[in-house]
């Protein structure tokens, strides 16, 4: 059984959809292993201003990504950036085990809308990559190609 | 409203069911061992038998030919490990979309030096019978198959298949849970040597099955103590489960799997008008009457049974989000339906207590359900 707080945020889920402003977006997962999540953020004065994401995946991972967003929107990039896989976690009263890698990719998701914001600031310019999943447990027997 | 579509995993029992099993939990309780010793025991043997009867005539079996069991799974592992113990070597032909009671029992029999060979499908998930016949050799001691896959619906063409078998002397076993009363499987005219069925997914209770073991058929019993069950399986035997399931045999209607098979068939159309990206898994012809399989694009199963379930409606999905492995469903694999596709797939298995109006209410939900995860989603 998932946490309330994960039923809760997946049956309401905060800032759902494209920001079509976007200053930048964060992507992350892979569609072979179920979760594909984009972050996009809006950045004022070095801070996320607004942000909001668009998920393909189970109800954790759709969990993480509306959580991710209350945690990140009005702080810093600097504070935002080390928002870990945890803290989402432990804001949603906790996931199950076996979901805490594979659907929990939101605050990656998020980590790489920061660095794709500064590259772009950086003047880095061209086609990004999906950030890798880590510590997925299928990761050897995975098919898809590492980002 | 409240939609249960979860029927091919197990079902409600019919209060009918229940009732008959009420006599023989409270009043006909003895055990039923002989003919000879106290009432009570006398008429839970009457029951019994009564029951075997009812059993052995849905399959066109005899009387001495129905071994009650716990259930599917141990129908197909006394099956296979029987027939195994009592060959002491050999190979096995299954197929690789059969259920995990069949596959892992014969993993167990491969560590144990058995060969197995698992036969691929089409895209529909048959069974083509030419292959059987190929892989058979003089080592072959079964041939282990599902008559109806529990998961994509797919119904194997068991004459051709039985014509192989017996052509080449080699036992078949048919693993017909999913298909047991919804398909037509008369003994008399096909050649399967056991049958394993059960009672939960036909309205009756859990715990109760049956393996038919054809005369002449040679099992090596998975347990041990007293002779009942014609030796086959000791312990007392489980009455009340065998008069449920012999209520649930007595009471099935064929018309409700035509009525069922017109629901299916309605809530497919519904889904297919309304949702585009959308396929279905498995065959359109030789499929049973109360499984639709389909994949939505773009969307996770997860997601959508958790949603469909907010709105009152129970399913099940090949999803590998769902699965305790984060593996998706080998059957969908093994009919080339890749991961991203498998992720998004879902199975509805219908009843006789489904109605009209629930299918109406369940295909306006999934419609909803699917656009809204759709909406959110990163992908399409």
């Amino acid at each position: 059984m998932y946490s309330e707080k994960v039923m809760e945020h997946f049956q309401n889920p905060r800032n759902m959809g494209e920001l079509k402003d976007a200053d930048a977006v964060g992507k992350v997962g892979n569609p072979v292993c179920g979760d594909v999540m984009n972050i996009y953020i809006k950045v004022r004065d070095n801070r996320i201003a607004d942000i909001s994401f668009k998920t393909m995946g189970c109800a954790a991972a759709i969990a993480t990504s509306s959580m991710v967003t209350e945690l990140a929107k009005g702080k810093t990039l600097d504070e935002a950036e080390k928002i870990t896989r945890k803290d989402v976690a432990d804001a949603l009263e906790g996931l199950p085990p076996i979901k805490m890698h594979c659907s929990n990719l939101a605050a990656d998701g998020l980590k790489d809308a920061i660095r794709a914001y500064r590259e772009k600031k950086a003047g880095k310019t061209g086609e990004r990559k999906p950030a890798p999943c880590r510590e997925c447990p299928l990761m050897e027997a995975c098919e898809h190609e590492e980002g | 409203m409240k939609v249960y579509l979860d029927n091919a995993t197990t079902t409600k029992v019919d209060p009918r069911v229940l009732e008959a099993m009420k006599e023989s939990f409270l009043e006909s309780y003895g055990a039923p061992t002989t003919e000879y010793g106290h009432s009570w025991g006398v008429a839970s043997l009457d029951a019994l038998e009564r029951s075997r009867r009812t059993v052995a005539q849905a399959l066109g079996a005899s009387l001495e030919e129905v071994i009650f069991t716990s259930g599917g799974v141990e129908s197909n592992n006394m099956a296979i490990q029987g027939i195994a113990a009592a060959k002491r070597k050999g190979r096995i032909i299954t197929s690789a979309i059969e259920h995990s009671s069949i596959l892992n029992t014969l993993k167990a029999l491969e560590r144990r030096g058995f060969g197995v060979k698992y036969l691929g499908v089409d895209r529909h998930g048959r069974i083509d019978p030419r292959n059987v016949e190929a892989a058979i050799d003089k080592e072959t001691i079964l041939v282990t198959i599902g008559h109806a896959n529990g998961e994509i619906g797919t119904v194997q063409d068991v004459d051709a298949i039985s014509q192989a078998c017996q052509a080449a002397d080699v036992p078949l076993h048919l693993d017909a849970r999913y298909s047991f009363m919804w398909e037509n499987l008369d003994l008399s005219k096909v050649g399967a040597d056991l049958v394993s069925v059960t009672a939960h997914t036909i309205h009756g209770p859990k715990g109760i099955g049956a393996l038919i073991v054809r005369k002449g058929v040679k099992l090596e019993p998975l347990m041990y103590g007293p002779g009942t069950e014609f030796n086959e399986r000791p312990g007392t035997a489980n009455v009340p489960g065998a008069v449920g399931m012999a209520k649930a045999v007595e009471i099935w209607d064929p018309r409700d799997v035509e009525r069922v098979r017109g629901m299916r068939d309605g809530l497919w159309a519904h889904i297919k008008a309304n949702l585009p990206d959308t396929e279905p898994n498995g065959p359109e012809e030789a499929r049973l009457a109360n499984n639709l399989s389909c994949n939505f694009k773009f969307i996770e199963g997860e997601s959508i049974l958790l949603y469909l379930d907010m709105a009152g409606i129970a399913v099940s999905t090949g999803s590998a989000c769902s699965s305790k492995t984060l593996r998706p469903s080998y059957v969908l694999t093994e009919i080339g339906i890749p991961a991203e596709k498998s992720h998004g797939s879902i199975r509805f298995s219908l009843s006789r207590y489904n109605t009209d109006e629930e299918m109406d209410y369940a295909s306006k939900k999934v419609i909803e359900v699917v656009k809204r995860l759709r909406e959110m989603s990163s992908m399409g």
